[in-house]
């Protein structure tokens, strides 16, 4: 087996964990999305704390963690348009679809729901159709 | 002790993502190039990360959280429309840039300007989105 797919079984296995801590202590669900929409539209104002504290382990440990390793490449394209309108609709999709990758995709498929279940087939097929155009028919990203 | 657990969750799931790749915007477009050079290391981290999450929903059950009173309920079943839009607006921008919200705070301290600016962009986004979801259902305008 090739060893990109080992760690990512790994690193998935960390993110499950995280999930499943986050579920069984604080009784809650570890959704990227939420947790830092409900800080930026104020709707999250009553338990701010935990989800700034999430967020804060969320960026902290990793910056720290890549600069042990000598630096962490993320090869984002360096088209600014295309950031800021993929950021754009990242930000409007999640909070209307209320998840994304970890709410809806590691969350919500563990537990067999179905709106879970629907939002990763339609946010996965949007993605694939959107390299599809935008890499291989424009030449874009 | 809420907050203390929850940076620690936090670090761990930055940390499964950092291994996993999926900081990396070319593991994340390669697995949704499926006519392209096809990558399957994505469906590893949700396999490696729907196992132990389905372990622990599994404990759920008759019990209450150790810090918390009640375990999250199922949300409405039916899948409705703003689920189904806001679904593929996700999935277009995760196409286009290769990002989603977990790793894009993550990688926020690697990422460059480049990183920081979808992160802002994803904010602006997500501030718009009950603006933009009163105006999908005229009938939630009111709230």
């Amino acid at each position: 087996m090739n060893i990109e797919w080992i760690m990512g079984l790994v690193g998935g296995g960390l993110i499950g964990m995280a999930g499943a801590i986050f579920l069984l202590v604080n009784g809650r669900i570890m959704g990227a999305s939420g947790l830092l929409g409900g800080l930026v539209d104020g709707s999250g104002r009553n338990d701010w704390r935990e989800r700034l504290a999430l967020i804060a382990g969320l960026i902290i440990v990793p910056g720290v963690v890549a600069v042990a390793m000598g630096g962490v490449q993320t090869h984002l394209t360096g088209n600014w348009a295309v950031i800021v309108i993929a950021g754009l609709l990242v930000g409007v999709g999640t909070r209307l679809a209320n998840g994304c990758t970890s709410g809806h995709g590691v969350c919500g498929i563990s537990r067999l729901s179905v709106r879970g279940i629907v939002a990763t087939l339609f946010y996965i097929g949007a993605g694939g159709l959107t390299v599809v155009i935008f890499k291989h028919a424009l030449g874009v990203i | 002790m809420r907050d203390f657990t929850s940076f620690l969750v936090g670090g761990l799931f930055g940390l499964g993502l950092v291994i996993s790749g999926m900081t990396d915007t070319t593991k994340v477009q390669g697995w949704l190039d499926i006519f392209g050079n096809w990558d399957p290391t994505l469906a590893f981290v949700m396999g490696g990360a729907i196992i132990p999450m389905a372990a622990a929903w599994r404990y759920t059950i008759g019990r209450t959280p150790v810090l918390g009173t009640t375990f999250p309920p199922h949300s409405n079943p039916k899948p409705e429309r703003n689920l189904i839009i806001g679904s593929i607006l996700f999935g277009a921008g995760w196409g286009l840039a290769g990002l989603c919200p977990g790793p894009a705070m993550a990688s926020l301290g690697f990422g460059g300007t480049g990183g920081l600016l979808f992160l802002i962009a994803m904010m602006a986004g997500m501030i718009a989105a009950p603006t933009v979801r009163s105006r999908l259902d005229p009938r939630v305008a009111a709230v």
